[in-house]
């Protein structure tokens, strides 16, 4: 399997704070990935790094090959990387329907930087409305975004980001905010709709049962390293990971 | 397929037009006015439908209305057709360059900016005399499309203009805020990092539409030149462009018919106000202006909106 995703040497500190203390990773193309890790272990900061929001203090990022370090986000997603957020980047006065379409617009418009970009232009309603019903946003579409449940933003903010077909999707905490009882239906979504596509896709989550579930390979962040990396089975039996990340203490008590 | 907002505005401009023989001198005049300021507002209108609001917009209003001006003034061309065009490109081509720097500001330094570079111009303006300084100087038109108007006929002939300039603007307009980018400038008010993450460039929208906004601010100044006969620095005085903003907001942004239906009443206030109470009709239009924060926070045209709704 050849990688789609290079990191080398990354690093990044905030004032004192590291971040991100030479980070190597090599992502392999069409896997699922979690990344586990306490706050402040910088898996939010390896995601705002690879899509160009933040540079990193050292470092390459190769995707395809190619180094994008120097890329903003909206080269990055033009090239095929695109991402969800922790707290839903919806266009919240516009309705369901029309957040997902000024997506589709975007590809439509520039129709021939996209590999889909002639299909979109030709079809954009009908593409927009597929989207619709493949997330199960149907029910919401004419409803202005600012006034939906979460979990229905998380949605809408991940079918936004998959609007540009990516090759690499990363998700940062799709479960967060959540109820209990939906959190395996978004992933289910999230899932099938990515599997068809061929999409390689990293996803942060501190819910271990989500991690278990859908990742063939774990990353668990400490204090701006990667401290294991493996099966999830392996690694989230680890005695760092269990000391650091997920919290032993608390697994004894139970 | 034509929309509700289409059919209004065909029907409002079929009927001051037919209804333009039988005016009287002043009433097509405040048309006039109103319809020119109209379309200046309609250009904040989609500023604002972006999240910007410019504290500028007289800059080009003037400069549209010198641009007709000098033609008389510097080049000895008469003819309204071919100022009206120059009331368009000036303004077009200098909003292209000033927008590369404002394209990067927003909220109130975006205002203020804006407002800087027309107080320059007001103030380059005001110091030249070969343009009449202070003083201004006059406009005169003698034909329209290498047409001939004959005497007592301008302030017709320019109303008619106005009306369908007016309609051409908000019909296009229209058609550009449903279209995609449209809607992607109500995407960038609400989130510009989304929309970079979606692989587009909010520069270029707020760019393309702030060149928009100037090239209807320069129809609306060269039109006005047109049926007053005379310009002056005033136009791009941080007062003028002031007004602007209060009739937008007077207005409401949600519908492109409202500019100009809230110009009309704001020049129709000023005027009777001025006529009936000359001491205080700055008050007056301050009164307005608190009654309809308070009682319509979306503008006139929430007005409309009700009774749609009620129906």
């Amino acid at each position: 399997m050849s990688a789609i995703l290079e990191a080398q040497g990354l690093s990044k500190s905030f004032g004192a704070v590291i971040a991100a203390a030479d980070i190597n990773v090599s992502v392999a193309r069409d896997s699922v990935t979690g990344l586990i890790g306490s706050n402040g272990a910088g898996k939010t900061t390896f995601i705002n790094m690879v899509t160009g929001y933040m540079k990193p203090g050292a470092g390459t990022i190769r995707f395809d090959g190619h180094d994008i370090t120097p890329f903003t986000p909206r080269r990055i997603t033009q090239l095929g990387i695109a991402r969800s957020f922790q707290v839903p980047q919806l266009f919240n006065s516009l309705a369901v329907r029309d957040n997902l379409l000024a997506a589709v617009g975007i590809v439509a418009a520039a129709a021939t930087r996209w590999a889909h970009g002639a299909i979109t232009r030709e079809r954009a309603g009908a593409v927009t409305d597929e989207m619709l019903g493949r997330f199960g946003l149907d029910a919401y579409r004419d409803k202005p975004a600012g006034v939906l449940p979460e979990g229905v933003r998380k949605l809408l903010d991940i079918a936004m980001a998959l609007v540009v077909k990516p090759r690499i999707l990363l998700l940062d905490e799709p479960t967060s905010g959540v109820s209990a009882d939906e959190k395996f239906g978004i992933m289910d979504v999230v899932m099938s709709a990515v599997k068809s596509d061929r999409v390689t896709v990293m996803f942060v989550e501190h819910d271990m049962d989500i991690v278990n579930r859908y990742a063939q390979r774990v990353l668990a962040f400490y204090d701006g390293r990667i401290i294991a990396d493996g099966a999830p089975a392996t690694v989230l039996k680890d005695d760092e990971v269990r000391k650091y990340v997920i919290g032993e203490q608390l697994h004894v008590a139970r | 397929m034509m929309d509700h907002t289409l059919r209004v505005l065909l029907g409002v401009a079929a009927l001051l037009l037919a209804g333009l023989p039988f005016m009287p001198q002043w009433l097509a005049f405040l048309i006039t006015l109103a319809l020119a300021r109209g379309l200046v507002v309609l250009g904040l209108v989609l500023l604002m439908r972006t999240g910007l609001v410019s504290f500028g917009q007289g800059l080009y209003y003037c400069l549209g209305a010198y641009a007709a001006a000098l033609l008389d003034h510097a080049a000895g061309i008469h003819d309204a057709a071919l100022m009206l065009l120059a009331a368009l490109l000036v303004p077009v081509v200098v909003a292209l360059v000033l927008g590369l720097l404002l394209a990067s500001y927003r909220g109130i330094f975006f205002a203020m900016l804006s407002l800087a570079f027309s107080m320059i111009v007001f103030g380059l303006l005001i110091k030249t005399s070969a343009l009449g300084s202070s003083d201004g100087f006059n406009v005169a038109t003698r034909s329209i499309f290498g047409i001939a108007i004959a005497d007592g006929y301008n302030g017709r002939v320019f109303m008619a203009a106005t009306v369908i300039l007016s309609g051409i603007a908000a019909g296009a307009l229209h058609h550009y805020l449903n279209s995609h980018l449209g809607r992607l400038s109500a995407a960038i008010r609400d989130n510009e990092l989304r929309v970079e993450y979606l692989g587009a460039s909010v520069r270029n929208v707020v760019h393309l539409n702030y060149v928009i906004a100037a090239a209807l601010g320069g129809i609306g100044g060269g039109l006005t030149a047109l049926a007053v006969g005379h310009i002056d620095p005033d136009m791009a005085y941080w007062t003028t462009s002031g007004e602007f903003v209060f009739v937008a907001v007077l207005s409401g942004t949600g519908n492109v018919l409202a500019p100009f239906f809230g110009s009309v009443i704001f020049e129709a206030i000023r005027t009777l106000a001025n006529q009936y109470a000359p001491n205080i009709w700055q008050m007056t239009l301050g009164l307005a202006m608190l009654a309809i924060i308070m009682f319509l926070p979306a503008g006139l045209w929430a007005l409309f909106r009700r009774k749609t709704r009620a129906a």
